[in-house]
């Protein structure tokens, strides 16, 4: 590719996208962006809204358990049968005209995109909103092959403008307010194309009117469109999109090439497993009952649409997960982000925080399993996603498919004790502590010896019962930046059943 | 019918009086119980923070110390989702490495009888009215593994509207998490506090006196928030409450 002619840089072009790349730990990532008030409002504005639409929704369905266990019934199927699934795909958009290629990793990937598009003879390209094209940072690898990336969902496009990254899989610029979204129109489209209408205000009307504007003119340019996939049908070779706005809808027919990029798991076996998700998905996505739009396509068809359809199937770390018998639920997940909406942890922190383009619940299992948590040791960073998570519960709850994302936490928790463990000769001061703590767990005369020394310390700094700090350094440090602890009793039950025989010597 | 009372190690070492009340409220309603001294902890610290191999024996001495009795009544819907949900996982842990390998049968005997105490009231005592009284105004905290995990549902609620005096009212957001989650509540401690913070301010919102939950873990947090902010408002375990007849509230 390097031989090719430099075509004349726009300003996009001229400097990286930014990249989760660098993201500390969470608890600190979490930090700073707790200490944002405008982010916690508009984000606690956001996720209050949808989340109380798609509870309505839901509850209209008399069979929406049914279609929970359907849902999880078939992404199961396919986890199952998965070679066989995609071998037939393979086969089925082939014999309807298009080109079925196949990428190991996110390299491969990107190299089978760049050369598609030089070989049309493009320099950019329309993108239909997708995460498996954020999960390969396709935009940067293009960017560095010389070709403009144009992001035409509505979300994407504020979180391109304004040079920043994703905080939602749904909502990209969830974090953004209507105020914040005119500023960036204002000061960054007219450097990469159409500028925003004099006098823009914030009205949401004249924000899409200006977006609508800005588009059009890329829309009727394109002749190479790039989009992920929601759902590909296996029997029939047919690739499905779901989206809001009708600007997917743009991209997939107007341009001369189209480019899918597909996780490997987002099979259905036949046309009329489409019927379960294509009810399970808009409703737990924007809380509507049917989504506006629902784009789809088998192979390529003369003189209607594009003349040319390639399919990347993208492997990128799915098959080391479906390698893991707990963790592989994750691939059930499509893409709705009703997880992210019902999570406190995600609607105090934003997305960002989670450092990967799929934050909140559904990030925190899929991210390290992705980056190949069960077969290697992971960065701090990564390690630290299973513990971003009060166990609540309500992740699970909502999920249209059924995955059990507090199990999966725990068990991946228990694989990064594991990997600690193996790779320090010392144990970790959490694990000393834990094995103290199983250690006097592990009879009754042990534990009662702690309780008894627990109390006379408890005694000596509690004040009327609460405790405003530990004395000395130690791992529950952070507990006390804002709490007290109910100290330990004088005398614990255990103690006192055995002094009053039950409560029934007398003394209570 | 058998009674045991599995107290779990932080109430026994923490809140003794949540015990004691169970043991007063059990009594009065006709059914004594008892206390297996053997008994330490259900594991769900360890196994929540990955220290799954630790649970193992913390699985086998909760079999020993309840096998025998026909229900084991705790004051906590998060250590009893631990029992019933989770302890099979750890016995298969034990059983695929070798370990025990009759762990999962001995768990499957015990861990269906551990009930949360409003289970216990309502399902197999069959009783609302315990014949309480509370003259206070209260706030309920439905918490997240009593709701989600055991499906408790309107129990705490039903059992505290027979209260003779008691005012139950309305929390906003109530089955929002309160941020505890075990060790998250130190890993994670801004974001939990966030949690928490956010709670209080419902609490004190709800112009509740008393605030109570099933789970002493979770009052534990929302009460250290409450008394660092100098707070009146009291944190009581359901039990405390059920069990008070007036002359000792």
């Amino acid at each position: 590719m390097t031989g090719a002619a430099e075509p004349a840089r726009s300003p996009l072009r001229t400097r990286p996208e930014p990249s989760f790349a660098g993201t500390p730990p969470f608890p600190e990532a979490a930090r700073d962006a707790l200490a944002n008030k405008q982010l916690r409002t508009n984000l606690g504005r956001a996720t209050t809204t949808i989340r109380t639409k798609r509870a309505a929704v839901v509850a209209e369905r008399a069979d929406w358990e049914a279609l929970r266990l359907a849902g999880a019934a078939i992404k199961d199927e396919v986890l199952r049968d998965l070679p066989a699934l995609l071998e037939q795909l393979e086969a089925a958009v082939t014999a309807a005209g298009g080109t079925v290629h196949w990428a190991r990793d996110a390299a491969e990937a990107n190299a089978i995109v760049a050369s598609i598009t030089h070989d049309a003879g493009a320099t950019e390209v329309v993108k239909v909103k997708s995460m498996a094209t954020q999960e390969i940072e396709l935009n940067e690898a293009l960017r560095l092959e010389g070709i403009d990336v144009w992001e035409t969902d509505l979300a994407e496009m504020i979180v391109q403008l304004g040079h920043d990254l994703p905080s939602h899989i749904l909502v990209p610029a969830i974090h953004r307010n209507r105020s914040e979204i005119r500023d960036i129109f204002i000061d960054e489209m007219g450097r990469v194309g159409r500028p925003a209408p004099a006098g823009l205000t914030n009205e949401p009307a004249e924000l899409a009117e200006a977006a609508r504007l800005h588009l059009r003119e890329k829309f009727l340019r394109a002749r190479v469109a790039v989009s992920g996939a929601n759902f590909a049908v296996a029997e029939t070779g047919t690739v499905v999109v779901v989206e809001s706005e009708g600007n997917g809808r743009m991209c997939l027919t107007l341009p001369e090439v189209l480019i899918t990029v597909m996780g490997i798991e987002k099979l259905v076996p036949t046309w009329r497993d489409l019927e379960v998700f294509l009810q399970l998905l808009p409703r737990s996505a924007t809380a509507e009952r049917m989504n506006p739009y629902t784009s789809m396509w088998t192979g390529v068809t003369a003189g209607d649409g594009p003349a040319a359809f390639h399919l990347i199937l993208l492997d990128n770390g799915r098959t080391d997960v479906l390698s893991d018998t707990v963790g592989r639920q994750a691939l059930r997940c499509i893409r709705c982000s009703a997880c992210l909406n019902v999570c406190p942890v995600y609607e105090r922190t934003g997305g960002q925080a989670y450092g990967s383009v799929y934050p909140g619940p559904i990030g925190a299992i899929l991210t390290p399993q992705l980056r190949g948590i069960a077969k290697h040791p992971v960065d701090k960073q990564t390690a630290s996603l299973p513990y971003a998570s009060s166990l609540c519960g309500a992740c699970f709850d909502v999920c249209p498919v059924r995955i059990d994302i507090p199990e999966v936490l725990v068990h991946l928790r228990g694989q990064v004790v594991r990997q600690s463990e193996a790779s320090h000769r010392l144990p970790s001061p959490e694990g000393m502590g834990m094995g103290a703590a199983a250690w006097t767990l592990r009879t009754p005369r042990r534990l009662g010896l702690a309780e008894r020394a627990a109390g006379v310390a408890g005694r000596l700094f509690a004040r009327r019962g609460m405790l405003r700090r530990i004395p000395g350094p130690g791992p529950v440090g952070g507990w006390f930046r804002s709490r007290d602890l109910k100290a330990p009793a004088r005398e614990s039950f255990r103690a006192w059943w055995r002094r009053t025989d039950g409560g029934r010597g007398g003394d209570r | 019918m058998r009674v045991a009372l599995f107290i779990t190690c932080y109430n026994d070492l923490l809140y003794p009086e949540v015990g004691q009340a169970i043991v007063r409220l059990l009594r009065r309603l006709g059914h004594d119980v008892d206390f297996p001294a053997e008994q330490t902890c259900c594991g769900q610290m360890h196994f929540n923070s990955g220290y799954q191999d630790a649970c193992i024996p913390l699985v086998q001495r909760f079999t020993a110390a309840f096998a025998g009795y026909d229900v084991v009544v705790t004051p906590s819907g998060s250590c009893a989702s631990m029992v019933r949900r989770y302890h099979p996982l750890v016995a298969e842990l034990a059983v695929e490495g070798g370990a025990d390998p009759g762990l999962s049968e001995r768990v499957a005997a015990v861990s269906p009888r551990v009930l949360e105490l409003t289970e216990f009231l309502v399902d197999v005592l069959g009783v609302t009215d315990v014949g309480a009284r509370f003259p206070h105004t209260v706030a309920f905290h439905p918490t997240c593994h009593s709701t989600r995990l055991l499906g408790v549902g309107d129990r705490p609620t039903r059992l505290l509207a027979a209260v003779d005096g008691l005012t139950l009212v309305d929390l906003p957001r109530s089955e929002a998490c309160c941020g505890f989650g075990g060790t998250f509540a130190v890993k994670n401690a801004d974001t939990s506090v966030a949690m928490g913070t956010d709670k209080v301010d419902d609490v004190l919102g709800s112009g509740a006196e008393v605030l109570t939950a099933g789970d002493t873990s979770c009052l534990m947090h929302i009460g250290g928030l409450l008394s660092r902010r100098g707070s009146p408002v009291r944190v009581m375990h359901l039990a405390e409450i059920l069990a008070a007849t007036g002359a000792d509230a």
